[in-house]
């Protein structure tokens, strides 16, 4: 049996290497350019999501390029696919930043990918801009994280549907893939919930398999706990694939937003443009941008996308602005450090300022963290979302959880003399742990 | 004559109304403008109150207009608008009469914000007015509104159309909507018990809703009456839930079937470890949603037949791609399992990125004809009519398979070559070609089982991924080789794990049956239906 796998395995990173080839192979380089590198995963179950990414921040640089690079330098995209295999994503950020020598790295999705890739980059000393809403009880010095923490999502989120206008929710379920990103947010939220005074058996938690697509007897249950007579709303933290399936299923068994609404904190546009959204008119997503949102900043960046893209119909989402915020800000960090070494450019990165697609500025907090609006929308037919509440100001990205008892004593600080990402103000000392 | 006079009533009639409604009319339009002025949903929220206390039924066709997000204001002259997307163009419509009001581009008009309190709202509005609708559907969807959110002030309005309802079925929905009123209002005790008792034998998720919030907020014999009525409402439900379970368990059986049977013929007949197999299910899937593409932009009228289409279309791509593979590798790998293992799981790799560069890593929307839309229900029984259809599919795939594999004489054929190969060669049997066709088969159904599940699931170049091990599961359990194996495994599978389901959770669930299976093959490494003879052991 041994010989068998040492077999599968030989045929397996052969298959491996020769992608990467394939993938570095278009990077040659002229001597005289910055690199940047991109780590989404082009192949595999999460390739449905990072593609995208990786060509939006393929446009950006062009963008940039077209304005005359940077300190004087074309920029130049190293793209690698990690296949959406965790060790994977280490191995090809080590080589990104020894072999290709990039000056940051823009990548990950998951939190597993960004968790496997963290030790590389501490070690190497680069710069990863993480793109994606995430659990938070997490601050690195090399890591910038410009997609939401929970605070930037999910709590405004259930504040909304507690609210007049969000229907006086008062029973909730808490329904999720099983997976760190849902079992940590779902903590945080069922914490925050009890400390609104919802009683235990008014909040209902249930979790399914990564993929999973029979969703019959998860949904009947839903409806069955929405029959006690109190107002009852689902908090989503399904991902990717699954929903699907979940909203088909939510559709044929006629469980209508004006009932039973349901919150997403994982579906925006680009997994409703598989489905048909006739029957979810209603059903709500909290992110930090919708494609609806109009301001001149954001169509102009989805007339780019659609002309780079070449396709009319293809949707902007959340994490494309995360990138297009995430990229700005470390172009304005290299002017303002002057060069590119990544030490210099992670102490000019705090404080750095630039605009955001929905018609304000998100500036890079102390923390690595960002400034962000947070939005509520509805989906509509014709499968883009109206915004129905908007923070009236930016909400700054906390990362260890106010509900979390772990982790509320923590603070961040990666500014000099603190410098520290877990610093616990109850006994004064860096090096506290959070959650996970 | 009588026609005459039928005219001269049928204007005069019209006359009256034009010039009674004259005035309210321009009241209406009055508080229709103010829509151009709402600053959010609260205010919106108050206009459309406004609307619904004048009590005019004409007020119905702004308010439909606006919860379905189809109400526009003007910028130019901030006039309201019914509005209806065109091509290019919204056209717009005069929001009491209905008439044609030109059209607009998108960028001149501000689409008056909808949002769930707002649309529930509506809903309950014009579920009081349209409870005098000719059409029996609309009062029963007024009246089940109604149930859904009692107010005193319905019971009025509702003795009123009691009083008038011809249809029994509807009548009865309407004095369950005005029990449900009573039991909110300060009518006495006695109305309120016999309400509980009307309402105690509706029997539904509804009803015990209803009934469990005023068990909260009653005392005394209401209370009481509330609890008893909830207790037996409970009782009947637990009934409902385990024929929900079993549905559920056959549903899931259907698909697991659907998947496998193609799996069946290729691993179970042939012995072809056959990692490839979802790849076939999902260039189904692709090639529905290709031929639905083809539909939308040509024949949009032949939508609900687009299903019935890609059937045969299915079949053939997915056979030919099994016929290439089957001819270009694996013909020279039988009977080395593990070759064929790695050759087929790098087909699966190849076929996956195939896709996904032709067709992008997005999903694909696939949609539902209206035959496969929508549920009924059976008692308290919801049966959606995909998961119906699917069943039915299931089964007729798995009749047609085993008439060809038992009584033609390719399927002699094919039993011959697995059974003893060089013997059916000497009878003249030209084996090579058989195992092409068989494997061709196997793929064929695996791409109608994609047709199948590009209903229920996502189509994305994934899609086959999350069936192979399923897939391999029931034909192990049911026995390798046998079709009868493959049926009864998917079904007791998909029942298996629903029972589990709700106890265990989802992710619990899946680990135990899969244990279960570990344990079951320990015992009968051979499956449910071990398929006796020399086949087997070669």
């Amino acid at each position: 049996m041994r010989g068998n796998f040492a077999k599968i395995t030989k045929i397996v990173s052969a298959g491996v290497v020769a992608a990467g080839l394939l993938a570095s192979a278009s990077a040659k380089a002229a001597e005289d350019t910055i690199k940047v590198g991109i780590l989404h995963s082009l192949s595999g179950t999460m390739a449905i999501s990072e593609t995208t990414l990786k060509d939006v921040m393929l446009m950006l640089i062009d963008e940039q390029n077209a304005k005359g690079g940077l300190l004087g330098k074309k920029l130049e995209a190293v793209v690698v696919d990690p296949a959406s295999n965790w060790p994977l994503f280490a191995e090809k950020a080590r080589e990104l930043i020894s072999k290709d020598k990039v000056a940051a790295v823009f990548g990950c999705w998951t939190s597993v990918s960004r968790k496997s890739v963290l030790p590389v980059f501490s070690e190497l000393d680069n710069i990863l801009f993480y793109p994606v809403q995430y659990e938070g009880e997490e601050s690195e010095r090399n890591v910038f994280y410009t997609g939401a923490a929970p605070n930037q999502q999910a709590i405004p989120a259930v504040d909304y549907l507690m609210s007049a206008d969000g229907g006086s929710v008062k029973r909730w379920v808490l329904e999720g893939t099983d997976y760190v990103y849902p079992r940590t947010t779902n903590k945080i939220l069922e914490a925050y919930l009890k400390s609104k005074g919802v009683p235990a058996e008014d909040i209902m938690v249930n979790y399914t398999p990564f993929g999973f697509s029979d969703w019959q007897t998860e949904v009947s249950a839903i409806k069955k706990f929405g029959s006690a007579g109190k107002k009852t709303a689902v908090v989503s933290t399904v991902n990717g694939d699954a929903n699907v399936p979940f909203y088909k299923e939510l559709g044929n068994q006629g469980i209508k937003a004006e009932d039973i609404p349901v919150m997403a904190f994982s579906v925006g546009e680009e997994e409703l443009a598989g489905l048909d959204t006739k029957p979810l008119v209603g059903h709500l997503a909290a992110w930090n941008y919708f494609e609806s949102v109009n301001t001149p900043d954001n169509k102009k960046f989805i007339a780019d996308w659609h002309k780079f893209i070449k396709n009319n119909k293809r949707t902007t989402n959340d994490p494309m602005e995360a990138h297009y915020i995430g990229f700005n800000m470390w172009v304005k960090a290299v002017q303002k450090a002057g060069t590119t070494d990544p030490d210099k450019v992670i102490d000019a990165m705090v404080g750095v300022s630039v605009p955001n697609l929905t018609g304000g500025y998100s500036t890079m907090m102390p923390n690595h963290h960002i400034t962000k609006p947070v939005l509520i929308g509805e989906i509509q037919a014709n499968g883009q979302f109206q915004t129905v509440s908007k923070t009236p100001g930016l909400v700054m990205g906390d990362e260890w959880s106010d509900y979390l008892p772990d982790s509320k004593d923590l603070i961040s600080d990666w500014r000099a003399p603190l410098s520290c990402g877990n610093f616990n103000v109850k006994t004064g000392k860096c090096g506290g742990k959070g959650t996970n | 004559m009588k026609i005459f006079r039928a005219i001269g009533l049928t204007l005069l009639f019209l006359l009256t109304t034009l010039s009674s409604s004259g005035a309210a009319e321009a009241d209406l339009r009055a508080i229709i403008a103010k829509f151009a002025t709402a600053a959010d949903f609260s205010e919106t929220g108050a206009i459309v109150r406004e609307l619904t206390a004048t009590g005019d039924p004409a007020v119905e066709r702004p308010l439909a207009a606006l919860a379905e997000g189809n109400l526009y204001v003007r910028a130019a002259d901030s006039m309201v608008f019914v509005g209806k997307e065109g091509s290019d163009s919204i056209q717009l419509f005069d929001p009491l009469s209905g008439e044609a009001a030109g059209e607009a581009s998108a960028d001149d008009l501000t689409q008056i914000g909808v949002n769930n309190t707002l649309r529930r709202t509506i809903r309950d509005a014009l579920g009081t007015l349209t409870l005098g609708s000719k059409d029996p559907t609309v009062r029963i969807a007024a009246a089940d509104t109604m149930f859904k959110t009692p107010d005193a002030a319905n019971i009025e309005p509702l003795d009123a159309a009691i009083a008038s309802e011809t249809v029994a079925s509807v009548k009865a929905l309407l004095e369950q909507a005005r029990g449900a009123s009573i039991l909110v209002s300060d009518k006495p005790d006695t109305d309120k018990l016999a309400a509980i008792a009307l309402i105690g034998a509706r029997g539904d998720r509804d009803a015990l809703s209803l009934l469990t919030s005023v068990e909260a907020n009653a005392s005394g014999a209401v209370k009481e009456a509330a609890t008893a009525a909830i207790a037996g409402i409970n009782s009947t439900l637990a009934l409902w839930d385990a024929g929900q379970n079993i549905w559920y368990g056959i549903s899931l059986g259907s698909v697991l079937l659907l998947a496998a049977i193609g799996l069946a013929i290729t691993f179970g007949v042939m012995g072809v470890i056959n990692m490839a197999h979802g790849e076939m299910v999902m260039l189904g899937a692709y090639t529905t949603f290709v031929v639905q593409q083809v539909i939308r932009t040509s024949f949009p009228g032949l939508f609900d037949w687009s299903l019935v289409i890609a059937l045969p279309l299915a079949f053939l791509v997915a056979a030919l791609v099994g016929l290439a593979i089957e001819r270009g590798i694996i013909r020279f790998l039988y009977g080395r399992p593990l070759e064929t293992l790695l050759a087929t799981w790098g087909v699966s790799l190849i076929l996956q990125q195939a896709v996904r560069t032709i067709f992008g890593p997005t999903n694909q929307e696939v949609g539902n004809p209206s035959w496969m839309s929508g549920s009924f229900d059976i008692g308290q029984l919801a049966i959606t009519w995909n998961r119906l259809w699917i069943l039915v599919f299931a089964l007729a795939v798995f009749g047609v398979l085993l008439y060809v594999m038992k009584r033609t004489p390719w399927g002699l054929q094919m039993r011959a070559v697995t059974a003893n190969r060089r013997m059916a060669a000497s009878m003249g049997i030209k084996t090579p070609w058989v195992d092409a066709l068989t494997f061709a088969l196997g793929s064929g159904i695996a791409g109608i089982a994609g047709v199948a599940l590009s209903q229920i699931d996502n189509v994305s170049p994934n899609l086959g991924r999350g069936y192979i091990i399923d897939s391999f599961m029931v034909v192990v359990f049911g026995g390798v080789g046998n079709l009868w194996g493959t049926l009864v495994g998917a079904f007791s599978l998909g029942i298996v794990n629903k029972f589990l389901e709700p106890y265990a959770g989802a992710v619990l669930g899946k680990i135990v049956v899969l244990v279960l299976i570990i344990l079951f093959i320990q015992k009968r490494p051979r499956g449910l239906f071990a398929l006796k003879g020399r086949a087997v052991e070669a």
